[in-house]
């Protein structure tokens, strides 16, 4: 369980990062964040990069900024940063909610959100929010600023649209409106492994129904993603048991469900139809 | 006969029975303790293992300058052939390498050898085996079918052993039956896992012409037998040393052909040559466990009186047999040990070891004892639901209360409180309080369930057990050397190999009682073939029984020597004279003479005793006991969430009687430890194959151990039944946490389905299997 041979450059600026990185791309060259995931599949050489571009010591990454509007979250920004509420818009409170359910503490005090991202694991829940909340991934190579939008971004199991030259140089969340509701849940068999399933939902009420309802589903497809047959069984409807339980029996029925030994397509399903309906129930917690 | 108390036991002895702390912890948890992976070689092995579940190397290609051994250059190494003489065992061998032939994926097929663990996994990369495929059995029912592919020439069918057993008069009694009740249960396959995977480091004395073999093991001394037999070298020749053991289980009590293959090499490069396992090596190629189908059938009278079982046992012992236990090790137990704690005097059982295209399977914590006390449980479960009586009740009815009793199976019980401990258990879970709380609980959508078992635990047995199953190798007895120093310090070094166990504090415990000295006096030495007696090892929950037996006989020894020391100096008779605080006393006077003085005398100034007493301080003890039954009662009180299938465990419960209790901290961290890994086997661990002989389960993400959330606290009591079959009155109490929680938890999971009417009888109840049984239910949550 080592790591095949590889080379590690530490650069100090992103000028210099995005360079090497232009460099490397063609010879199988990876940027190094947190290592959370990277490294342990170097270690089983499922991955063998020739080239890691470690960004840890580039200034400026490490910054989240709220500007009113959305908060942008750099490179380096780890997943322990989120504990606590990085902004006094219900986002991040959802934030720390979210965050608690990633592994286990060691892990998030190492592990970045960008990289999560970037690792596009179907189970990760910075996908999952950044998928629900319509986050834009910034781009940035030596050839200039891609901006992507998140619905556009995941291309399958562990697989985006960046490109091998490319950095996710920063995130950007929109904040949510003020009144926002949002819940959360997700399952697995212990705590701290990757969800079976997974879905943050977000709302706001208008005369005591639910409008701009948002149904984020996690772990359960090859790429997290909104599903708007379960979004269209909230928007309108007063907030409850009954158009919970149809959004989760609709998404449940919408998916394309992944497939392992533990769990096969009808459990999958199973999962799905409790989750969204959980997440729903914990909004009104 | 309660819970018991830190410090004295209050059983009047002065150290027996006390809580003292463990003198093995300083070194580990201050990161002190010495490992086989610590040790710097010149020489790394790296393994290549075959990605094929079953074929023939056509070749094997490595890549220029590369050191890659292979079968080819292992002639006149021994294949590892363990041997049974009895129910109809076909001894096969196994390979130090591969060779022409590949029958597990993760068999071992070449060894890089390069001067560091990088560089050897770098070109083990680069060396390619091809293998022509052939279609691989993975599951001991097809391994059987009629016209399977035979794994082994010697094994025709598959079957590596039948054992057959039915008593006479059987049919009558079955015949006669009220109800027959029966459980088709499943248990899934396990990987002991033990904290530090395998390791192994041999170095070559160029002086001597000896090999000093480090390695992670239970049992030092078969180690240096069976590699020496291997590779056909002098026992002389090797020294086998087990330094701090991080965790056997049953595991790292069987040979493996690495560490055959690490000596082997450290002679032929005349230098040092280390491995280190990493764990997805572990996971798929070290040993497995547990994977049976059992059909047990219990016939009742109209009161629900159990008078007969009937059992199927197939258990898939993977692609080899492991030594010195052989592939008997499951199936036989489970033949031997099916009854349990309950009185039933006709029985019939066929038990089958099946030959597969898996890793091969070795003992684990508990052995068969796991699976047979689940199906045995659930058994008695369904039982009285068939009846409409309470689980609880059925027991009751059952359970032998009259010892020694002599077992359908022949087996000799001591005395033993399998009743007592059940009722202690049920009285302090407050079963009519649960029940209450489960109502109310259903009634809001909740269910909670609770589950009983109760076992016997066979413990401490010497070589006629084993001589019982037809093993070529018998191990049963031990030695111990207790040595006063001439400066009055104590050493007893043991043939056991205590790796986490606390034997070096409980023996010293034992020593201490015995000649009136302290614990911090006494040094207890193993784990090296060069400073060790003979001796078997750590495992089968024996070491205390039969070691400690051991320890306690040359201790006697030690003592009756002091006494004619002691009245020599002190100008008394023997009987006047009283051992403690590490001195002798003339009883009612002020006349005393000290350990130090006694020995300095024994060593240095023999002439004094006038040719009446031998020189030295040193008594040497063996012991070779009958065996004898621990008991316990598990309960657990579980949570079950209908929507996901999950299962909180809530509480629970161990009410457990091993015997006189050495030291209560120890038996109850052996108890804690052994209920945790009986919660993984009950909820978690599985190793899954693929129809292609892969496993999908080769990590720790994957391989589910349970981890401090999914453990819920353990609530300990103890009764404590002296044992009459052991001479320090203690019983075994290694493997009984493991047993329980299969059967408990699963029993707690079928008693919070009941509203639902479906059962599981597969373990690990695992939340996939528990939704699609109630996916398909009368009423699908």
């Amino acid at each position: 369980m080592k790591p095949a041979p590889f080379v590690r450059h530490v650069p100090r600026s992103l000028d210099e990062a995005l360079k090497i990185l232009a460099e490397v791309a063609g010879d199988d060259g990876r940027i190094l964040a947190g290592g959370q995931s990277l490294v342990p599949i170097m270690a089983f050489r499922l991955a063998k990069p020739a080239h890691l571009v470690d960004i840890n010591e580039v200034e400026g990454l490490d910054k989240i900024a709220d500007d009113g509007q959305t908060l942008t979250i750099g490179a380096r920004v780890r997943h322990a940063a989120f504990h606590k509420p990085v902004t006094a818009n219900p986002l991040g409170a959802l934030l720390a909610y979210v965050a608690r359910h990633i592994a286990h503490y060691p892990i998030r005090m190492r592990g970045t959100f960008c990289g999560s991202l970037a690792h596009a694991d179907p189970s990760s829940e910075w996908c999952l929010t950044a998928a629900t909340l319509d986050a834009v991934m910034i781009a940035k190579s030596v050839k200039g600023i891609r901006e992507i939008k998140a619905a556009s971004f995941f291309d399958g199991i562990m697989s985006t649209h960046l490109k091998e030259d490319e950095l996710l140089a920063e995130v950007r969340l929109p904040l949510l409106p003020a009144d926002a509701k949002f819940g959360f849940y997700e399952f697995s068999r212990r705590a701290g492994d990757f969800a079976m399933s997974a879905s943050l939902v977000t709302y706001r009420l208008d005369g005591g129904k639910m409008t701009d309802a948002r149904v984020g589903l996690g772990g359960a497809e090859a790429s997290p993603r909104r599903i708007a047959e379960a979004e269209a069984q909230l928007n309108g409807k007063a907030p409850g048991d009954a158009a919970f339980r149809a959004a989760g029996e609709a998404a449940s029925a919408a998916i394309e469900p992944l497939e392992d030994h533990q769990t096969d397509a009808a459990y999958r399903r199973d999962l799905v139809k409790v989750v969204v309906r959980r997440a729903l129930e914990h909004s009104l917690k | 006969m309660s819970a018991h108390t830190k410090g004295s036991g209050g059983n009047g002895m002065k150290w027996v029975g006390r809580s003292i702390r463990r003198v093995e912890d300083p070194a580990l948890v201050q990161g002190r303790g010495r490992f086989t992976g610590d040790l710097p070689a010149a020489h790394w092995v790296r393994f290549v293992r075959s990605a094929n579940a079953a074929g023939t190397i056509r070749s094997i290609s490595a890549p220029d300058g590369a050191m890659v051994i292979t079968a080819a250059d292992l002639k006149g190494v021994k294949k590892i052939t363990p041997m049974l003489h009895k129910f109809e065992y076909r001894p096969v061998g196994q390979p130090i390498l591969a060779d022409g032939e590949v029958r597990f994926v993760g068999e071992a097929v070449a060894a890089v050898v390069a001067a560091t663990e990088e560089e050897a996994e770098d070109i083990a990369d680069l060396v390619e085996i091809d293998i022509e495929d052939a279609a691989p059995l993975v599951d001991s029912r097809a391994a059987i079918a009629d016209g399977a592919r035979q794994i082994h020439a010697e094994a025709p069918g598959n079957v590596i052993l039948k054992g057959e057993a039915k008593t006479p008069g059987f049919d009558d009694v079955w015949a006669s039956a009220a109800k027959i009740v029966r459980i088709d249960a499943r248990s899934n396959r396990q990987n002991a896992t033990p904290m530090e995977a395998r390791a192994a480091h041999a170095a070559y004395d160029s002086v001597t012409g000896r090999v000093t073999l480090h390695c992670t093991t239970q049992m030092p001394h078969l180690m240096r037998t069976a590699i020496a037999d291997c590779i056909g070298m002098p026992e002389s020749e090797l020294r086998v040393i087990a330094p701090d053991v991080g965790g056997g289980f049953g595991q790292k009590m069987s040979l493996c052909t690495e560490y055959v293959l690490v000596t082997w090499l450290a002679r032929h490069l005349k230098s040092s040559v280390g491995w280190t396992e990493d764990r997805r090596e572990n996971l798929i190629a070290s040993f497995h466990s547990r994977d049976q189908y059992i059909t047990l059938e219990g016939a009742f009278d109209k009161d629900a009186k159990l008078l007969a079982l009937r059992a199927d046992v197939l258990s898939n012992v993977g692609a080899y047999s492991c030594f010195p236990t052989t592939s008997g090790v499951e199936p036989l137990m489970a033949m031997a040990e099916m009854p349990g704690p309950y009185d039933v005097q006709q029985y019939q059982c066929l038990a089958r070891g099946v030959l597969t295209n898996t890793c091969t399977m070795a003992a684990y914590r508990g052995v068969s004892r796991p699976v047979i006390t689940f199906t045995l449980e659930r058994l008695m479960d369904k039982a009285a639901k068939a009846f409409a009586i309470d689980p609880i009740d059925i027991r009751r009815n059952n359970l032998i209360t009259t010892f020694p009793y002599k077992s359908a199976t022949g087996l000799d019980y001591d005395e033993a409180s399998y009743r007592q401990t059940m009722e202690m258990a049920v009285e302090a879970i407050d079963v009519p309080a649960f029940r209450t709380r489960q109502q109310a609980a259903r009634a809001k959508g909740e269910y909670l369930g609770i589950g009983f078992a109760t076992f016997s635990e066979r413990t401490g047995y010497g070589s006629p057990a084993f001589a019982a199953r037809g093993m070529a190798i018998t191990p049963g007895w031990e030695t111990v050397h207790v040595t006063v120093d001439p400066s009055g310090f104590v050493e007893a070094r043991i043939g056991s190999s205590p790796h986490g166990q606390g034997l070096r504090t409980t023996l010293a415990q034992i020593i201490a009682e015995e000649i009136g000295v302290t614990p911090d006096m006494i040094k207890v030495v193993h784990g090296d073939t060069d400073t060790a007696p003979y001796g078997w090892g750590t495992f089968a929950s024996r070491s205390l029984v039969i070691s400690g037996g051991a320890t306690l006989i040359a201790s006697r020894k030690i003592r009756a020597k002091l006494l004619k020391i002691a009245g020599h100096m002190l100008e008394a008779a023997e009987t006047d004279i009283v051992l403690e605080d590490g001195k002798a006393k003339v009883a009612g006077t002020d006349r005393e003479v000290t350990i130090a003085a006694m020995a300095r005398e024994a060593y240095t100034q023999t002439h004094r005793f006038k040719g009446e007493i031998e020189p030295g301080l040193s008594e040497s003890g063996t012991y070779d006991p009958p065996g004898t039954f621990s008991n316990a009662c598990h309960v657990a009180i579980v949570r079950l969430d209908p929507e996901t299938g999950h299962v909180k465990l809530e509480r629970y419960l161990v009410a457990e009687d091993a015997g006189r209790i050495i030291n209560p901290m120890i038996a109850d961290g052996q108890v804690h430890g052994g209920v945790v890994q009986g919660i993984g086997n009950a909820l978690l661990e599985e190793i899954i194959y693929d129809e292609s002989g892969a496993i999908l389960t080769a990590n720790l993400a994957d391989y589910m151990p349970p981890t401090a959330h999914e453990v819920p606290p353990i609530e300990l009591h103890h009764m404590e039944t002296p044992s009459t079959q052991s001479v320090t009155k203690a019983k075994g109490l290694g493997e009984g946490g493991t047993i329980g929680p299969p059967a408990a938890i699963v029993n707690a999971i079928n008693d919070a389905l009941t509203p639902f009417n479906v059962e599981i009888d597969t373990i690990p109840a695992t939340p996939q299997r528990i939704r699609a049984l109630l996916r398909n239910a009368e009423r699908a949550p």
